[in-house]
């Protein structure tokens, strides 16, 4: 071989060498676009920066929900050293070893690059002193959250909580949620979710080989400013809230409290409750399987959702659409004779009265008095026949707000129970009369009010035929012109004309002055209409009701009072009710044995 | 004495000397990229690597200089002596040497360190043109093969008790040097057929490349007229190929240190290890692969700058490059390296004496060998071996023993027509 050829030959072989290299690096540089995902995963770190949520005030602006600053700690699994030190990791955390191998292997699966939740809510006290350490981790982060907190302790049943979004809500969010996100569950916070929640903000940050943030990627061309949620001023009165939850202990039931020239909802109890801090942050699950398994369901939202027999305070209702039908008027008087007889069945009165005028038969609460009232209006209603008349009657009843929603805004409400006429068609055939369904008379049968409704009911008597529909939120945001959901501005007449509600409200102060709340419902010199009731309960005691408002002119606050299993509505139902209204309008009371007695009872 | 001076520098080939001016220029705007440091922004500052760097240049054109005012007769005749210091210095280091990363490979002299392997090559290829010019050795007679051989073991030997395997490996390059002073072709296949077997075996079993063999053997045999005649001739191929086979695993499990065989089987794709040995050349890939065709961009590279990359300013120069410049840049390096091995060639074959052919062959060889295995690595086709990237990675002893190397031959082409007069 001449020398010219073996030169050739080793050009050719160093130069075929390189030649390769070429085609490799053509493959690795421009084909394959695997590594700039690589690199963008080493050194590019996403930053979600989370809005604040927005902050629950009370009517007179004290802060009923406010933020709490903790530390979620992530992990990057990919960026997890071989060589760290896990025994003082755990020591730092609290964590014992196997948790530790659990966590890094879910965040594992979860993602080797992206960051995943190794430990969650760690309060600043605690943080602290991991931060101090944390720099020796390399693959661990923290990232500051925030937390509900509730300084008030109270109105668990109003507020709701908040927790991390699960995958249902990531998939139907549309691309809003992400995990890790908090959105509210129940109550306020699951109503206005979208006023509270804010918008997240993100920042794209350069980070070196030792994880330390170095700079913000491209001068943060592609970062977003986290948006703040808005703020809600609630209707209610915390301190109204509290005290009446307080008066509240040791008792099943609830209470609801509304201010009927708006329909902002002042107080809001279910009883048994419970403090809403128990369900916010780490310990919230085991929290929740307590009171989820507490025999007197403390989660069970009364005022929503449990229906009672509206038992006597059906009563003015029936008056006021008796007037308005034509058929009755403050001189109609039916017998009492301590019975309303009709075949072999009695509707027992709790006393033996003379014929009773309109006025006197709320009064008196007489029974018999409104079964006569009930079988006028369904059977004798001139020209229409007792279905017809039912119907009609049902319709005013209906407006009332009875046996529909009210569109109170935070959910699970329940509609309550008012049977159409087919209901009982279907039962007794087409014909059938007053006779036949006459427990509705008295509020009893197959009637279910919620206490909200029962509230509602007394706005409406106490506004003379109108009504805003119930709410919790006064106002969204603070901002000029903020102000309620429309659905809450509409003011809703419920047909009955203003004259035929003097009868009925002077009644209904009787009721207070000299009849069955007179013993524990009474104030001095404030005009009060309330109405005592006894919701019979086939499992137990009977249930007292006990609603009212006051004063009798241009009320300011309506209360219905629901206090399980406790008997008489005078007897707990009133001085509840009597000593909110002294709270709410005098600022407490003076009859403070009354009110040493309501607290200390237990009526579990 | 003017005019001397004038006709030295008039036949120097400026063509080479621009290329090395330009892959140094090169390697100190990369160093500058890949140790960026925002505190000293200034390329010149001189606590810095890129700042040091300067120095080493600026010494090695001042070394250059010097090399080529000096009389080009004189260095066949130190030959014998420069691989005398060098094996000196070599041996040396093994006893005063600092170690460094498990090599003691340095001399550490104030803040400097001098690498005595970097100047053991410059040494040994001297002396191989040196032995060969002198005794004007046909390389074909077993007499010169065994000699330049020993040339050639001394320092490897040396090399290998520093534990620094990839300076070693570089006298593998001399093959290519014997192979134009005359060798057999047949080693040049050898070599490259017992690298394919070498290669094979460790990615499969040593048992399915043995009769993968005897059956190739067979065939050639069963397809031959002549069967007897075939089956010998073939045994002297499939004979050695069996006996490095199963030498290969041999080999693996017992001269290697753990980390080589970690390196070789991430290489291989046996495992994969992206956090232990497999890191480096992951990011060194991550860095060029992210380059794209057009590169980041000036001090834009991401792995470069928050330090993803080991080594990156020596060993792994090249991912700066292929990260800041991409696919454009790989092929620029990679084609100023081609035109000086091509020009490193053709001056050699244009010498006039052996010495000077053997030299430049020897220069062409050590200078591709160090890009074929720098390159090589970083792009992930060759277990990690560090070794610098001539000319570019950052370090003195390299940046020097490339200039000496590099500088003799261009004095010694110079002065090749004052030879013949």
């Amino acid at each position: 071989m001449n020398p010219s050829n073996r030169q050739n030959l080793v050009i050719f072989i160093m130069l075929g060498i390189f030649a390769i290299f070429l085609l490799r690096l053509f493959y690795v540089q421009v084909i394959d676009d695997s590594y700039t995902l690589w690199a963008d995963q080493n050194a590019i770190r996403k930053v979600t920066i989370y809005p604040a949520r927005g902050i629950l005030y009370d009517r007179n602006r004290e802060r009923v929900v406010v933020n709490r600053p903790i530390y979620d700690l992530m992990v990057i699994p990919r960026q997890l050293e071989k060589g760290m030190d896990t025994t003082s990791f755990c020591k730092l955390l609290g964590i014992d070893k196997t948790t530790f191998v659990e966590r890094v292997n879910k965040a594992k699966n979860h993602s080797r690059f992206k960051p995943s939740l190794f430990q969650a809510q760690i309060s600043v006290e605690e943080f602290a002193a991991i931060q101090e350490r944390l720099h020796e981790f390399t693959g661990f982060y923290p990232e500051a959250r925030t937390v509900r907190s509730y300084p008030y302790q109270s109105s668990a049943h109003v507020l709701g909580y908040i927790g991390e979004v699960n995958q249902r809500q990531i998939e139907k969010s549309a691309g809003y949620y992400q995990m890790g996100d908090y959105i509210g569950i129940g109550g306020i916070e699951l109503a206005y979710e979208e006023f509270l929640r804010g918008k997240r903000g993100v920042k794209y940050q350069y980070v070196d080989v030792h994880n330390r943030i170095v700079g913000s990627y491209k001068e943060g061309e592609f970062d977003s400013l986290a948006v703040s949620g808005e703020d809600l001023i609630l209707s209610l009165d915390i301190e109204l809230q509290n005290y009446a939850e307080s008066l509240m202990v040791n008792k099943k039931g609830s209470v609801v409290a509304i201010e009927p020239s708006t329909g902002e909802i002042l107080a809001f109890v279910s009883a048994p409750y419970y403090d809403p801090n128990l369900l916010v942050g780490s310990v919230r699950g085991k929290n929740y399987k307590i009171l989820a398994n507490d025999e007197n369901k403390p989660m069970f939202n009364r005022p929503l959702q449990a229906q009672y027999p509206p038992g006597s305070i059906f009563k003015p209702i029936q008056a006021l659409i008796g007037q308005q039908l034509g058929l009755m008027g403050p001189d109609t008087r039916f017998p009492c004779h301590g019975g309303y007889r009709m075949g072999g069945h009695t509707v027992k009165c709790t006393h033996v009265h003379d014929r009773l005028n309109l006025e006197e038969s709320i009064q008196f609460s007489c029974n018999p008095y409104y079964c006569w009232a009930f079988k006028t209006m369904v059977d004798n209603n001139p020209g229409k026949s007792s279905p017809e008349g039912y119907g009609i009657w049902r319709d005013y009843i209906a407006a009332f707000n009875i046996g529909s929603k009210t569109g109170i805004d935070i959910p699970n409400e329940v509609k309550g129970i008012l049977p159409s006429v087919n209901y009982y068609n279907k039962i007794h055939g087409k014909r059938w009369y007053a006779n036949n369904i006459i427990s509705l008379a008295i509020g009893q049968g197959e009637l279910g009010i919620t206490p909200l409704q029962m509230a509602n009911v007394m706005a409406i008597i106490g506004n003379r035929g109108w009504y805003y529909r119930p709410h919790l939120v006064k106002q969204i945001g603070d901002g000029q012109g903020a102000t309620v959901k429309a659905e809450y501005r509409e003011k809703i007449s419920v047909g009955i004309d203003d004259q035929y509600f003097d009868v009925v409200l002077e009644g209904m102060q009787k009721v207070v002055d000299a009849g069955t709340a007179r013993l524990y419902g009474k104030l001095d010199s404030m005009a009060i209409c309330g109405k005592t009731g006894t919701a019979q309960n086939p499992h137990g005691k009977d249930h007292a009701v006990y609603v009212c408002f006051a004063p009798r002119e241009n009320p300011r606050i309506a209360i219905a009072v629901i206090v399980e299993n406790s008997g008489y509505g005078g007897v707990w139902g009133a001085p509840i009710a009597s000593l909110m209204i002294e709270k709410y309008l005098r600022g407490g009371t003076k009859r403070k044995d009354l009110e040493k007695r309501i607290l200390e009872a237990k009526l579990l | 004495m003017q005019r001397q001076e004038k006709t030295i520098f008039q036949y120097i080939d400026k063509w080479t000397i621009l290329l090395y001016f330009i892959l140094t220029l090169i390697g100190w705007v990369a160093i500058y990229s890949a140790v960026y440091n925002e505190e000293h922004k200034s390329i010149f500052d001189l606590s810095q690597n890129y700042g040091k760097q300067l120095l080493w240049m600026g010494s090695s054109y001042l070394l250059l200089t010097i090399i080529l005012a000096l009389d080009f007769r004189i260095f066949e005749g130190i030959s014998p002596i420069v691989y005398g210091v060098t094996l000196l210095l070599g041996a040396g280091v093994l006893f005063l040497g600092r170690e460094v990363n498990g090599a003691r490979a340095w001399f550490e002299i104030g803040s400097f360190r001098l690498q005595p392997a970097e100047f053991m090559k410059l040494g040994t290829v001297m002396m191989v043109a040196y032995y060969l010019s002198n005794t004007d050795a046909a390389i074909s007679k077993l007499k010169a093969k065994l000699v330049v051989g020993m040339l050639l073991a001394i320092p490897v030997a040396l090399i290998f008790l520093q534990h620094d395997t990839g300076s070693a490996l570089v006298y593998a390059s001399f093959i290519f040097v014997l192979y134009r002073e005359g060798l057999s072709v047949n080693y040049l296949v050898f070599g490259g057929l017992s690298i394919l077997v070498v290669v094979l075996t460790l990615l499969l079993d040593e048992w399915a490349v043995s009769i993968s063999i005897a059956i190739l053997l067979a065939l050639y045999v069963a397809l031959s007229r002549k069967k007897m005649k075939a089956f010998w001739r073939g045994m002297l191929v499939a004979g050695p190929a069996i006996a490095v086979i199963f030498s290969v695993n041999y080999a693996f499990e017992n001269i290697l240190e753990e980390h080589q065989r970690q390196r070789i089987n991430v290489l291989l794709g046996k495992v994969e290890d992206y956090k232990g040995a497999g890191y480096n050349v992951h990011q060194s890939l991550i860095a060029i692969g992210s380059g794209g065709f057009f590169g980041k961009g000036f001090l834009q590279g991401t792995q470069t700058k928050f330090d993803f990359v080991p080594e990156q300013s020596t060993d792994f120069i090249f991912c700066t490059i292929g990260e800041e410049y991409g696919f454009l840049g790989s092929i620029a390096v990679l084609a100023l390296y081609s035109l000086l091995l091509i020009r490193i060639l053709n001056l050699a074959e244009r010498q006039t004496t052996r010495f000077g052919r053997v030299y430049g062959y020897g220069v062409a060889s050590i200078l591709f060998f160090h890009v074929f295995v720098n390159i090589g690595m970083a792009i992930g086709l060759l277990p990690v071996i560090g070794i610098p990237l001539p000319f570019i990675s950052y370090g003195g002893s390299s940046m020097l023993s490339f200039t000496i190397l590099f500088g003799i031959l261009i004095r010694l082409d110079s002065g090749r027509k004052l030879v013949l007069r």
